[in-house]
């Protein structure tokens, strides 16, 4: 077996796993605080990235300024998607909410093609790009710079849901809606804001998947499908369990892609997240770091 | 005047048509359905076709999801799977589509069954997530198994023999689809009479007070996903034989979404709202192209657009619904004809 060739693909899987980890930690503060099942994430990831490819190419910014006001585009979209639509829903069957989200992805896609079209976008070069030695295999520096990003920004939000006032008061939604409302704790603005970093969070995970792979198009928005076996994997409502999920389902996707596919001839980096989802489901339903739920009459 | 709704007996709470004047509007209409190819042009019969087939895949859908309470994202997969194995039977084995479409409602039921056993275990959100991904292995598989599936070419499907009557024309297999349509419409309908019914509706409703009342939730459940599974695998060999030439493409994702957005614009846990559903998210894409090749003149770009207006459309309805009428057109329906039956006294 050729080390550098697996060495290679543990990286690769390394760095797509950290965008899998961000993307399932904003599907996660979504689960965590409202209960409710986000199946437009991949949008969200995929309307950050191009909001900010339009900011970048189009009106020349330079790239903090673009970050920033993708932060705000994002926020103000999760925000008014979580009024608009997921508040009146508070209470309703399971089916209308995962439905909702599913019409929901539906309408972002449509308007980015109407907008956009459908070709691949060229992504401009934010991080250079040429491959540095480690070891004994080049790595791109892009590679470098999104785990890079992935990790302070999961250091922040750590830190957000440890320290400052609002992340506690959503950790206390998260634990018991009705203690929260007696602590003072308004459980509404609560939801707005968790929905409000989960665009955030998913945006940077689109800008840095368009970075790496220097171009956007309509397929960023599957990877609101292939969170899924991330969060089932960490547990649906933990965060340590969508980052630790999130590498590993990124290093097993990469290692099926290059051991697996030479022998059937492609394919199988695409199902096996979803057979490693399908056996996780039966032997661990509550995956690694879940809560375990008992259900009473 | 009936200003209520009062019923006095058990079975005339059962009854399926309320009056016997309900019982000949029936038969009006489908004197009036049956006689559609006969003024209908091969384009329009087209979509009545496939809206008998939508028919049958959301009657099946909401037989699992409307009332038995287990969401599917694997509708998609369970109908390729009724698809190839209809063909299949049909190319290699040489066997009659009144063989091929039974044998592929119970290959579908079987796999449904088969996907159904971690029902007991998982439920709401994680076996939505577990039938979708059931839904990309079924896919991965149809590409990969090319003896049965022909692979990324898929099966071409030689249209269906009645002896040396060849089902070849759209007004032909219109017959073949309603039939199946009114037979499935009928057993539903009834399902929800027996005890199988009541017991769906009970494990919908609440699995652990079922269960204390003695309905066998394992059991029920996999008779559940195996009912609704065949509906869906008929449907599935039905589009086999309407479309004449099936490859894994056929049957993405999307499908499975259309599904439950008909059940849900329909009306959860109704056998009319799966057909009021299955009309309107299959017609909507064709209102959609009529509208927009009639405004092409002014606004060119819109033709272009089509697709992507169709996606919106379909999203903006479904979440419009979801909001606004979440017991879907059904319910709608119902209040509709409940106004009118009192006016101008209605509450």
């Amino acid at each position: 077996m050729d080390i550098t060739f697996l060495l290679q693909l543990i990286i690769n899987g390394l760095v797509v796993g950290s965008i899998y980890a961000l993307v399932a930690t904003g599907f996660v503060i979504i689960y965590k605080a409202s209960s409710a099942l986000n199946l437009a994430q991949g949008e969200f990831l995929m309307v950050g990235a191009y909001i900010c490819l339009n900011l970048l190419s189009k009106y020349h910014l330079p790239f903090w300024q673009a970050i920033l006001i993708t932060f705000v585009f994002s926020a103000i979209l999760g925000m008014l998607i979580e009024r608009l639509i997921l508040r009146p829903l508070i209470g309703s069957h399971l089916i209308s909410v995962i439905m909702v989200t599913l019409g929901l992805s539906s309408i972002l896609k449509a308007l980015i093609q109407l907008v956009y079209g459908t070709d691949t976008i060229p992504f401009p070069e934010v991080f250079p790009s040429a491959p540095v030695q480690i070891g004994p295999i080049p790595v791109s520096q892009g590679y470098l710079y999104a785990i890079g990003c992935v990790t302070i920004l999961v250091t922040v939000l750590t830190m957000f849901f440890k320290y400052s006032k609002t992340g506690v008061a959503m950790r206390a939604t998260a634990s018991s809606q009705q203690v929260a409302l007696t602590m003072g704790i308004s459980v509404k603005k609560m939801f707005a804001i968790s929905w409000a970093i989960s665009a955030m969070v998913s945006a940077v995970g689109g800008i840095l998947l368009g970075t790496i792979r220097g171009g956007i198009d309509m397929s960023l928005s599957f990877m609101g499908l292939k969170v899924l076996p991330v969060v089932i994997l960490g547990g649906l409502d933990s965060i340590l369990g969508a980052i630790v999920g999130g590498v590993i389902i990124g290093v097993l996707e990469n290692l099926s892609g290059g051991y697996v596919d030479p022998l059937v001839g492609g394919g199988a980096k695409e199902v096996a997240p979803y057979i490693a989802l399908i056996l996780i489901l039966m032997f661990k339903p509550y995956g690694l770091f879940g809560k375990k739920k008992i259900e009473r009459v | 005047m009936r200003c209520g709704d009062f019923k006095t007996s058990y079975s005339a709470d059962m009854t399926i048509f309320e009056s016997n004047s309900a019982r000949v509007m029936m038969g009006l209409f489908l004197c009036l359905l049956f006689s559609l190819p006969l003024y209908t042009p091969g384009y329009l019969l087209d979509i009545v076709n496939r809206i008998g087939i939508a028919i049958i895949g959301a009657i099946g859908l909401n037989i699992l999801t409307g009332f038995t309470g287990q969401i599917s994202l694997g509708n998609a997969a369970f109908m390729a799977i009724g698809a190839f194995s209809s063909g299949y039977f049909g190319t290699k084995f040489g066997l009659p589509f009144y063989f091929c479409i039974p044998l592929a409602g119970l290959m579908t039921a079987f796999f449904g069954m088969f996907v159904g056993i971690p029902s007991l275990r998982i439920k709401g959100l994680y076996l939505a997530m577990a039938t979708l991904a059931a839904h990309f292995i079924v896919e991965f598989l149809i590409v990969k198994w090319e003896s049965v599936t022909g692979g990324v070419a898929g099966l071409s499907i030689p249209a269906p023999k009645l002896g040396s009557f060849t089902l070849n024309s759209d007004a032909r297999l219109f017959f073949l689809i309603f039939i199946i349509v009114i037979m499935a419409v009928l057993f539903a309908k009834n399902l929800f009479r027996t005890k199988v019914g009541k017991a769906f509706v009970a494990i919908r409703d609440q699995a652990i007070s079922a269960e204390v009342m003695g309905v066998n939730i394992l059991k029920y459940k996999l008779l559940s996903f195996g009912i609704s599974s065949f509906y869906v695998g008929v449907a599935g060999a039905l589009v086999s034989y309407q479309a004449k030439i099936i490859s894994p493409e056929t049957f993405p994702v999307t499908v499975a979404i259309d599904y439950l957005g008909m059940i849900i614009i329909g009306g959860l846990g109704s056998i009319l709202g799966s057909i009021y559903g299955a009309v309107f998210i299959t017609l909507l894409p064709e209102l959609l192209r009529l509208s927009t090749s009639a405004l092409a003149g002014s606004f060119p770009l819109l033709v272009a657009k089509l697709a992507a207006t169709k996606e919106l459309v379909f999203g903006l309805f479904i979440v419009i619904f979801i909001l606004f009428e979440p017991s879907g057109l059904a319910a709608r329906w119902h209040s509709i004809k409940n106004y009118w039956k009192l006016y101008p006294f209605s509450h």
